[in-house]
């Protein structure tokens, strides 16, 4: 690194001084590639040298701004101990990570082994798998909005989950990946990347989680889900870092020809998080389903941004975010479908839904589109709305009291997502967590 | 620069033949698109030169005799609008292809508009004949003002319009001759730095209509104003201010052209608009600039209670227009309505939309855009909801369909919406389509030529729209739509 980006102004790295990097650096095996040090040494540059989003800044429309910091945060020590993981369903491997760094692990079963599935950090995996590693780890450009924060990511991502399913192969059983924060300031940067080779089938579970709601703690995270040609891979993201967390999340999927990614996101925790989404259907056939659940109680900002962009023909996109308003919470959605010339035949379609549950919630939609083909079916949506009073009224008249029958259909509106989940188990799993946290 | 002279007198033009002699098909009709590419070579009396400066501004305002408020207000518009950047982080870069200091700012024969066409000069009569701006007039209108280049050649109001108390003059009759009514609400809807164009207007704003209605007058014909442009590298900087005091109705109809150059012209006006309790205003523009206009306009209305104000935009011609008209619906049960038809071409971005702003409860906004991208044209929808805070029984409506002709056509969509509180609902949607290959061989089953079943598809597309227009205007829409579309096939 040269001299001049250590010599940043203290503004614009806050707690991730040249000092706090140089240390990381050194904790880090000496046995990774060279190529990936020198690609965090870049970052970590770029990083200190771009400035923090402002508010003319059209992609961060509506965000606050004055919130958003990079003071106070510490790179966390290890841990002996981490929380209850809330897992629910049986899985095929398991992955547990604290503080950015492999706590404990399910290893898959010989069969699947045997077979060429791996399951391992992104350590190991960038000695042993390095050339699948270095081609999707983090390939996709940041177009969203968050350059400095994807920066701060790769400078300071320690470890993270490395799944690869080879040819062919279908794996019935999700892998559950968790990625704890634990510490009253600690910040971390989980990060897990997918691929799955031609015909292979993979469905990945991440929790994210904290100690305990008090903990002001850093997130900036990314996952990077890369989809071989006719391959099918369902991502469920459950974010519940504490209460008083700042996060940053970004997902990068590329789905090839015929293949089919289905994410879903569930938003349940932090101050301030913001989830970056952006699919690119690079070859005909192509389907990305892209879901998302929030909720958002008082004193909680969620951001959500997402762009879907067909870059060939005859491919398909869908997404559906719903959001439910409690207390003084504000949601934002800002989405964008791109049609490139050319790509004909796309089917895109783009939804938001806004539950207000209370007088004070505040709910932004940005849904965007720009269509350079003409053969396309490109529609958008976004409503926001109270519970609708004649379903209300309906649940009243059949002896429901109002409360119960408010909790009925802000549940229903969650099922309407929850139902494209193929997975049984899953779904009940999500179910339980989504009510849980609406009953508190 | 000519120095500014006591005189309203005009020197006499020189009588040339219109500079393009295009052969033009029916050129009494003001919507052709091609019927507005002529231009006379004028000798003007009143000329602010190239470029924009503290002396321009001054010239403007003296030529005009103005009270120095007037002055004042101008000079600090100026001021912010050389401070304040082009807001190219959200719009196209083609913004930057202006060159400010290469226009020319103040064009006139004369400030005082004649009340007769006898009196006005025979060329610009001519220019104005030839649109059919006076057959019109007899025909349906109430009141026409012709603006030629800076200044309203003509402008009329039907007697039994005028005793009625009806006030129709430009902006710089009605500064000075009724302060008592305008003063109130001049720049007060949009203010001067709501962005760098509507701060360019303040600084060098010069015609334009200023309306007033008084109370419980409804007024049975629509007013008219026509805007044309004579000449090249020039700035139309029109400021429209309607005042429609309480239960009073107008509709107010606007037509735009200029030739085709082959160097950019800059049309900038401020459209301000104010019912008053009840009231009811419409306002209807059919932009058919040349393409090499840059149209880059602020309208915005304030309805108070039970006001209603809709405005019906069609945009056709220009090269790049931005434009979104909005309300502010500040009293209870207020209305804001936005009717939206573009047109894009080859050459052509029409970037368009809506901005509804909700300030008070009960109150219901609707907006229905509908665009058409022929060729490489490219067009936008950009809108603003925003319903704040304890409000409650607010609703909005917004519709965006597109349609796109030709394969590398382009069309966006950018709105932005913002609701607080659970006693509101907005609902939005878009959606992108194509003319069904089916209903085209359909028709041409049934004998029509491809070329002739699109422009029915098209015209079916735009239909529900171009009926709430006045049948004149919907009339000629449809057949310049078939004009445009001529071609665009196969």
């Amino acid at each position: 690194m040269s001299a001049t980006t250590l010599t940043a102004p203290p503004s614009l790295v806050g707690s991730f001084t040249p000092e706090a990097f140089a240390a990381h650096l050194a904790s880090l095996p000496p046995t990774l590639p060279a190529w990936w040090i020198a690609r965090k040494r870049a970052a970590y540059a770029r990083f200190a040298a771009l400035p923090l989003p402002s508010r003319t800044d059209e992609l961060w429309r509506f965000s606050s701004i004055g919130t958003l910091t990079l003071d106070g945060f510490t790179l966390p020590a290890a841990v002996t101990s981490v929380p209850h993981a809330p897992s629910g369903i049986p899985q095929a491997a398991k992955l547990v990570f604290a503080n950015g760094r492999l706590f404990s692990r399910q290893p898959l079963s010989a069969e699947l082994s045997a077979r060429g599935v791996i399951v391992d950090t992104l350590q190991n995996a960038l000695v042993q798998h390095e050339t699948l590693v270095r081609e999707h780890l983090l390939a996709q450009p940041p177009k969203l909005g968050s350059p400095k924060f994807a920066a701060l990511h790769e400078a300071f991502l320690a470890d993270g989950a490395f799944i690869s399913v080879p040819r062919d192969v279908q794996l019935d059983l999700p892998i559950g990946i968790f990625a704890y924060a634990l510490g009253a300031t600690a910040a971390v940067f989980p990060h897990t990347l997918v691929v799955a080779g031609e015909n292979a089938r993979v469905s990945v579970v991440e929790y994210f989680g904290s100690g305990d709601d008090t903990e002001a703690q850093f997130a900036a995270g990314a996952n990077d889900l890369y989809a071989g040609h006719g391959a099918q891979i369902a991502y469920i993201g459950k974010q519940s870092w504490s209460r008083r967390a700042l996060s940053f999340q970004s997902n990068s999927t590329v789905v090839r020809r015929d293949a089919r990614v289905q994410s879903l996101n569930l938003h349940l925790g932090g101050r301030q998080a913001r989830h970056e989404s952006l699919s690119q259907l690079a070859a005909p056939g192509a389907f990305s389903e892209m879901l998302a659940l929030t909720v958002a109680e008082t004193g909680q900002e969620f951001d959500q941004r997402t762009l879907q962009i067909h870059q060939a023909p005859n491919t398909k996109s869908d997404l559906l975010y719903k959001n439910a308003l409690r207390g003084t919470a504000k949601t934002i959605f800002s989405g964008l479908i791109v049609v490139d010339p050319d790509a004909q035949k796309t089917d895109a379609y783009q939804s938001n839904r806004n539950l207000m549950l209370s007088d004070d919630a505040e709910a932004c939609s940005l849904p965007g589109l720009e269509i350079q083909a003409n053969d396309v079916r490109c529609t958008h949506g976004a409503t926001s709305s109270r519970i609708d009073p004649e379903q209300e009224f309906y649940l009243q008249s059949r002896g429901i009291a109002k409360e119960a029958a408010d909790e009925l259909l802000t549940f229903g509106f969650f099922e309407e997502v929850l139902n494209r989940l193929v997975n049984d188990d899953l779904h009940e799993a999500l179910r339980t967590l989504i009510q849980t946290k609406f009953k508190q | 620069m000519k120095p500014p002279t006591d005189t309203d007198t005009l020197t006499a033009p020189a009588l040339d033949l219109p500079s393009e002699t295009t052969a033009v098909e029916n050129p009494a009709v003001g919507i052709d698109q091609t019927a507005g590419n002529f231009s006379y070579k004028m000798e003007y009396a009143f000329d602010a030169g190239t470029g924009l400066s503290e002396a321009t501004v001054r010239y403007i305002s003296s030529v005009k005799k103005e009270a120095p408020w007037i002055l004042e207000f101008r000079l600090a518009a100026l001021k912010k609008f050389f401070a304040m950047p082009l807001p190219t982080h959200w719009a196209t870069k083609d913004l930057e292809a202006i060159d400010f200091q290469k226009i020319r700012y103040y064009l006139s024969q004369g400030q005082k508009p004649k009340r007769t066409w006898d009196e006005v000069p025979d060329d610009i009569k001519k220019t104005f004949e030839r649109l059919g701006i006076p057959e019109q007039e007899r025909k349906f209108l109430a009141g026409v003002e012709a603006q030629f280049d800076s200044e309203a050649a003509y402008s009329n109001i039907k007697e039994i319009v005028a005793k009625q108390g009806v006030i129709f003059v430009n902006s710089t009759e009605g500064l000075r001759e009724h302060p008592e009514l305008f003063k109130k609400f001049f720049g007060k809807v949009i203010p001067t730095g709501d962005n760098k164009f509507s701060a360019l207007n303040s600084a060098v704003f010069s015609g334009g209509s200023f309306i007033y209605v008084p109370k419980g007058v409804k007024v049975a014909q629509p007013l008219q104003a026509y805007f044309r442009i004579n000449a090249e590298n020039f700035g139309q900087f029109e400021r429209t201010l309607i005042i429609a005091d309480e239960g009073s109705e107008v509709v107010y109809m606007e037509g735009c052209t200029a030739p085709k150059f082959s160097t950019s012209t800059l049309h900038s006006a401020v459209v301000e608009l104010v019912a008053l309790k009840g009231a009811k205003i419409q306002y209807i523009t059919v932009q058919n600039w040349a393409n090499n206009v840059f149209n880059l306009v602020t309208k915005r209305g304030i309805a108070h209670e039970d006001a209603e104000i809709k405005w019906i935009d069609c945009n056709i011609g220009s090269r790049l227009t931005m434009k979104y008209p909005g309300v502010v619906l500040k009293g209870e049960r207020a209305r804001g309505e936005v009717i939206s038809i573009a047109l894009a071409n080859d050459g052509q971005h029409q970037d368009t939309g809506a901005k509804m702003i909700h300030a008070a409860n009960h109150t219901t906004s609707n907006i229905v855009a509908k665009s058409i991208s022929v060729g490489q044209g490219r067009s936008t929808y950009r809108g603003v909801v925003h319903i704040p805070k304890h409000l409650k029984g607010c609703k909005n409506n917004t519709e965006c369909d597109a349609l796109l002709i030709n394969t590398n056509s382009r069309t966006d969509t950018y709105p932005a919406i913002t609701v607080r509180g659970d006693k509101n609902s907005t609902q939005h949607e878009a959606s992108v389509s194509k003319v069904s290959e089916d209903m085209i061989f359909y028709m041409q089953q049934r004998g029509l030529t491809e070329g002739q079943a699109m422009s029915l598809a098209v015209n079916g597309f735009i239909n529900d729209l171009a009926r709430q227009f006045p049948m004149e205007y919907s009339v000629e829409l449809k057949r310049l739509i078939d004009l445009e579309m001529e071609g665009s096939v196969g």
